[in-house]
């Protein structure tokens, strides 16, 4: 797969079709004694219906930069466009709005709640969207009914295996139609069995025209990806598109 | 997230946390069930001292000549002194002011004692014997169950007859007629002729343990000395009437008693109100240290719900991290701890509402305090239970409303 990079400058809006636009984005931690620079000026486009991996030893800014992307951080200094609305120098509330719209997380420990169902699990995105109650439960079916849940929502997370948690996970993370699905670790507590089995899961949303972009510091889960990033020290060190 | 949504939330949540909910309701449980058993005692004594108690002792829109008040509450042993030395009430006086006084009115006489009635081996003890004239029924409204008062004429002729409180025909005839049967008082046999109905008790005490024999009857001698009255007991039509009365009583009363301008009275002229006023300033004590009492236990049902809300906060951390990263803004997670706070606190007042109002019942029930409902109490009670859940809830929320997500999802 080619993509095709804009030349992006300060002032520049992003073309229609870039979902994700980086622009010299820096992020430094005040740790008191030491200024700590996670982030050092990453520059990245990624396309509509892009699957891309980003990958990194520890320390090179992949979880600074997932966090930035995920808007649950705002950067220190450069650009970040998502879905041609510039999110960079939103406030708290406005990027609790664009996370709830926009962004479908899916985090390696699942993060669901423990007392709630499936079913109310996959709900809760829509309740902070603000929909009706049947609304919710029905679009909630549908998400739970994708990843081939439909026979489990009234289960507790308890009731469910490693891997059906993860594919709850995935039905919240779809269910308000975001532009991208932002996975961190997916598959960081599964077994590889149950990890082909998600992966098979994120392939068919791509398929269907979903935005992937997953964190991963796994070679193998990183293959299944079209594209893969690769941080060192805080900088893009190789970006390479993958023969499908 | 809508207002709805939150409490929905918040009940399940307390669903969920059964116990953990119950203790941290039971502070403001206790402040609101205690506020609404000491308002519905305070209230239930308000309204039987002035309706009741006053009545009973007095009678309404009349007034007793006494040698010193009958209600004497925390006074100082020299004012008793003085009391004692004071003349005592004759029945000339009370023959003075029946005929004195130009308002129309109903008068009795009265001396009482403690004395033992007898009926063949059977003793009734420490009953009141009261030696009145035949008015005296009306002005203490005593209704006749059985048979009859004495009348004015058996009065006058002092006649051996005896009008027995309930308690006394129960003690001495169980379930027979005393009526026509002889009951001995002080060595003299007096008829039966009539039995008063069920007077209950005041504050515990028993009302019916009495019995009324005429004036001039031999028991006088046992109540009080030859020609002395304890009372003389004036009932007006109204309470304009009453003070009339009673100014006319005064005059008549300090000329036979020949005192100067400046001189005191060296008698009362008692009414019903004395008893009020004493009432009046206990009530004004209880209703600020009531609500003093009840504000520093809602005020611990507060700080309780508050570190209740903060351990859940902590506990909850990646839960609002959670939800954050789902699109929950400040003002949701605000929302959802304060509607938790607030539903618990609500809970709590709600049961302290039906375990108040239990309380009053029981201590009606089984306690001689007489407490009535106020539903002033009720309401403010509720109130207030809301109210700290969500004073007390502001900060906790606040907390959790301030997380950071990545902080917050980050936490084990």
């Amino acid at each position: 797969m080619s993509t095709v990079q804009q030349l992006f400058r300060t002032g520049d809006t992003p073309l229609p079709d870039v979902i994700i636009l980086t622009h010299k984005l820096t992020r430094e931690y005040d740790m008191g004694s030491e200024l700590v620079r996670a982030l050092r000026g990453v520059s990245v486009q990624i396309q509509k219906n892009e699957y891309v991996a980003v990958m990194g030893p520890s320390g090179s800014g992949k979880s600074t930069l997932m966090n930035l992307i995920g808007c649950l951080d705002t950067p220190t200094s450069g650009e970040y466009w998502l879905n041609g609305q510039k999110v960079s120098d939103l406030v708290d509330d406005e990027l609790a709005r664009i996370r709830n719209k926009e962004i479908g997380f899916v985090f390696q420990t699942f993060n669901l709640l423990p007392r709630a169902d499936a079913l109310h699990n996959v709900e809760l995105p829509l309740i902070y969207a603000g929909l009706s109650a049947r609304n919710r439960r029905e679009r909630a079916a549908h998400a739970l009914e994708r990843v081939g849940l439909g026979d489990r929502m009234d289960h507790k997370p308890n009731e469910l295996s490693g891997g059906q948690r993860q594919r709850v996970a995935i039905a919240r993370a779809l269910v308000n139609e975001p532009s991208i699905l932002l996975a961190d670790e997916p598959t960081g507590n599964l077994d590889s069995t149950t990890s082909n089995e998600i992966m098979n899961v994120f392939a068919e949303l791509h398929g269907q025209g979903q935005t992937v972009v997953m964190v991963t510091h796994e070679q193998d889960i990183a293959a299944h990806a079209a594209r893969v990033i690769t941080l060192r020290d805080g900088v893009v060190a190789t970006d390479q598109a993958r023969a499908a | 997230m809508p207002f709805y949504e939150a409490f929905r939330l918040a009940i399940q949540t307390i669903r969920a946390q059964k116990l953990k909910s119950v203790f941290s309701l039971l502070g403001v449980f206790v402040a609101v069930s205690s506020l609404i058993a000491s308002c519905s005692i305070s209230n239930g004594v308000n309204r039987y001292m002035t309706e009741k108690f006053a009545q009973t002792l007095y009678g309404v829109n009349t007034f007793q000549l006494r040698r010193r008040p009958m209600f004497t509450p925390n006074v100082p042993d020299s004012v008793w002194r003085a009391w004692a030395r004071r003349p005592r009430i004759r029945f000339s006086d009370a023959e003075a002011i029946s005929s004195g006084l130009t308002v129309p009115v109903i008068t009795a006489w009265q001396s009482s004692d403690q004395v033992t009635v007898s009926y063949g081996n059977k003793e009734a003890r420490d009953i009141e014997l009261t030696a009145a004239s035949e008015r005296y029924f009306d002005i203490k409204n005593l209704n006749i169950a059985l048979g009859r008062p004495f009348t004015g004429e058996e009065n006058r002729s002092g006649a051996p007859v005896a009008v027995l409180g309930e308690a006394v025909a129960k003690r001495l005839f169980s379930d027979r007629t005393p009526l026509g049967k002889s009951v001995r008082i002080g060595g003299v046999p007096y008829r039966v002729i009539g039995v008063v109905e069920h007077q209950g008790s005041i504050l515990g005490f028993p009302l019916d343990r009495f019995v009324v024999v005429p004036a001039l009857s031999p028991a006088q001698n046992l109540v009080n000395p030859p020609g002395i009255l304890d009372a003389f007991l004036v009932k007006a039509h109204s309470d304009v009437e009453m003070r009339e009365a009673i100014a006319q009583a005064e005059g008549i009363m300090r000329g036979r008693r020949h005192l100067r301008p400046k001189q005191d009275n060296n008698f009362v002229l008692d009414t019903s109100e004395g008893v009020q006023r004493f009432w009046a300033g206990i009530s004004a004590v209880l209703s600020t240290v009531i609500p003093g009492i009840v504000l520093v236990s809602l005020v611990i049902g507060g700080i309780v719900i508050m570190n209740i809300m903060l351990m859940a906060v902590a506990e909850r951390t990646r839960e609002i991290g959670l939800r954050k990263s789902l699109g929950a803004r400040r003002r949701d997670v605000l929302r959802q701890f304060l509607a938790e706070s607030t539903a618990i606190a609500t809970v709590g007042a709600a049961f302290g509402i039906l375990a108040g109002i239990g309380l009053t019942v029981l201590i009606n029930k089984i306690s001689p305090l007489p407490a009535s409902i106020s539903p002033m109490s009720v309401f403010g009670g509720a109130i207030m239970g809301a109210g700290v859940g969500i004073i007390f809830g502001v900060y906790p929320a606040s907390r959790a409303a301030r997380l950071d997500p990545i902080t917050a999802l980050r936490q084990e």
